[in-house]
């Protein structure tokens, strides 16, 4: 209960920063308004005016907030305006793509860690993936994938897991390697096998770093499936409602995305940390 | 000697081959040892007693002379299990519970489920831990940690016990423990122990017989008898004859530091 306060103090400076901005950035919408008409406004007025404009350069917290209960609670799930619908079309491609992306990342380290050519030539592939912009490379994934008629939800996971297998190889391997040399010794005695070494040392000796990966593996998988709907012509998925809410300027469209997608975000690297304290505690290492 | 040879090694040496030149871990090492003998190996750091140990038990490979362990060269020993391994730290799994540890190897070398459950019950009964079957290492001090890993060590009774300064890192009054449990353990089990200690009290209160070794290159200077009896109580320490084998030890260490100034 301590971290509590410190907290909510976080949440109310942000909050009041993004009022103070949201006065700034808009109150030139307000005087160009009053000098066309030949008006004077006086302040209380101009911020007052700053909070409810219907395409404002930032949409006040209590705006995006009304527009997020607006297009959750009160649209059924299956219209097209809600953005629980738009969020799971997100979520699957994001849970798809970092099942995807886990899973040949704890392949690539097994190898990895097992084959000296493995790493010798997979490292460097996997790093160099990395630096290319996602933006660059997803419409091709695209666009190459509808051309052999693969569409929808795995073009999408795809893209996702190019951005989530990486942190899971770095910190697989780290973790593969990570038993000392005295306890490999130890095995050595017993004459366990290579297999043995594998299931009954590298690996859970390795579950500390695959958690500490999957947090950030399923953040960045999260940023590719949102990504991924970028270049689709944006008809479904929070980055449909970004991609659509610039084109007509609806700000408070896109700032209630970008929230959900935070939102989301936070409740999956939360879940993440959920399952690796229960994990971690089972297998007693916890702290 | 007409007793069984469990470890002989004749001329045995051991060159790193190091960015600095080569290193001469071992060096002309003769040594038998018999089926139930207690021997230490004493000496300064860089003598090459650990080396010795792990050359025994298969972990580094010697470039000149021969080595047997049960008539077997070291890593056909290894692949049959010969021996039990205590490292200087406990080196228990810390996701496994005590008993988890202890039943690893038995996992390892495919003892059947049952089987498993009794060794690790009789084992953690030999080393005093009944009772702490499911804690998890970080639970218990690190004693008990260490005895924990010399029942995992005998779990599989192998009848060689091969042990690289198991007390080191605990301090005297739980080492003077340990080291009256080790012997009844010895008593009670009748095992061959290789033991490597920093210890002259230790090394002339647990064994048998007390190799000195000297440094630069790692070689035996003196193999000592203990006229001790096996069976020790604590107090024969205080002993004259107990003194003596520790002077014996002392003078011998001394003059393998003297010999390279």
């Amino acid at each position: 209960m301590k971290s509590v306060l410190p907290i909510l103090t976080v949440v109310a400076a942000i909050i009041a920063l993004w009022y103070g901005a949201a006065v700034w950035l808009n109150s030139k919408w307000v005087y160009d308004q009053a000098a066309r008409a030949g008006v004077e406004v006086s302040f209380t007025e101009v911020v007052k005016q700053t909070m409810n404009q219907e395409r404002p350069k930032l949409p006040a917290p209590h705006q995006v907030a009304a527009e997020l209960w607006k297009t959750t609670v009160e649209k059924k799930i299956t219209s097209k305006r809600s953005l629980v619908f738009h969020g799971w079309i997100t979520l699957s491609a994001t849970l798809l793509g970092f099942a995807i992306g886990t899973g040949l990342g704890i392949l690539l380290a097994v190898g990895i860690v097992h084959n000296r050519a493995m790493e010798m030539s997979v490292m460097p592939w996997a790093i160099a993936s990395q630096t290319i912009p996602i933006i660059a490379i997803a419409p091709m994934i695209i666009v190459v994938l509808n051309s052999v008629g693969i569409q929808g939800l795995l073009p999408k996971a795809i893209i996702s897991a190019y951005l989530s297998f990486f942190p899971v190889v770095v910190g697989m391997v780290k973790g593969l390697r990570s038993p000392q040399v005295m306890l490999l010794d130890q095995m050595k005695t017993w004459n366990a096998s290579r297999a043995q070494i594998f299931w009954k040392l590298r690996l859970p000796a390795s579950m500390p770093y695959l958690f500490a990966s999957l947090k950030v593996g399923i953040a960045a998988s999260l940023v590719g499936a949102i990504v991924g709907e970028l270049p689709t012509g944006a008809i479904r998925g929070l980055g449909a409602r970004l991609l659509s809410g610039s084109y007509y300027g609806q700000t408070v469209q896109i700032w209630a995305a970008l929230m959900a997608a935070a939102i989301l975000a936070a409740a999956l690297v939360g879940i993440v940390g959920l399952i690796q304290r229960i994990t971690l505690r089972r297998m007693g290492m916890a702290q | 000697m007409s007793r069984n040879l469990v470890i002989q090694a004749k001329n045995l040496g051991l060159t790193f081959q190091t960015n600095d030149g080569p290193v001469h871990a071992l060096k002309d090492v003769n040594l038998e040892i018999g089926k139930g003998d207690f021997v230490s190996f004493i000496g300064p750091s860089g003598c090459g007693k650990t080396t010795f140990l792990r050359v025994i038990a298969g972990l580094e490979e010697p470039t000149s002379g021969q080595i047997t362990v049960n008539g077997m060269s070291p890593d056909e020993a290894r692949r049959a299990r010969a021996y039990g391994y205590v490292f200087q730290a406990a080196g228990l799994f810390p996701w496994r519970t005590i008993a988890g540890n202890v039943k690893l190897p038995l996992e390892i070398m495919g003892f059947p489920r049952a089987e498993q459950e009794e060794r690790v019950k009789k084992v953690l009964q030999l080393v005093d831990l009944e009772g702490f079957e499911k804690k998890f290492p970080w639970q218990l001090s690190g004693g008990m940690q260490q005895r924990a890993s010399i029942a995992r060590a005998l779990a599989f009774d192998a009848d060689i016990l091969l042990m690289d300064e198991p007390f080191g890192a605990l301090d005297e009054i739980v080492r003077d423990h340990l080291n009256e449990q080790l012997l009844k353990l010895w008593a009670r089990t009748g095992k061959t122990i290789a033991f490597v200690t920093h210890s002259i009290p230790e090394a002339v209160y647990l064994s048998t017989r007390i190799v000195v070794m000297s440094p630069r290159p790692g070689r035996i200077h003196d193999v000592i008898e203990s006229p001790l009896p096996r069976e020790r109580p604590l107090d024969i320490r205080d002993t004259p004859e107990f003194l003596e084998v520790a002077h014996r030890v002392r003078e011998g260490l001394r003059a393998g530091h003297a010999y390279d100034g």
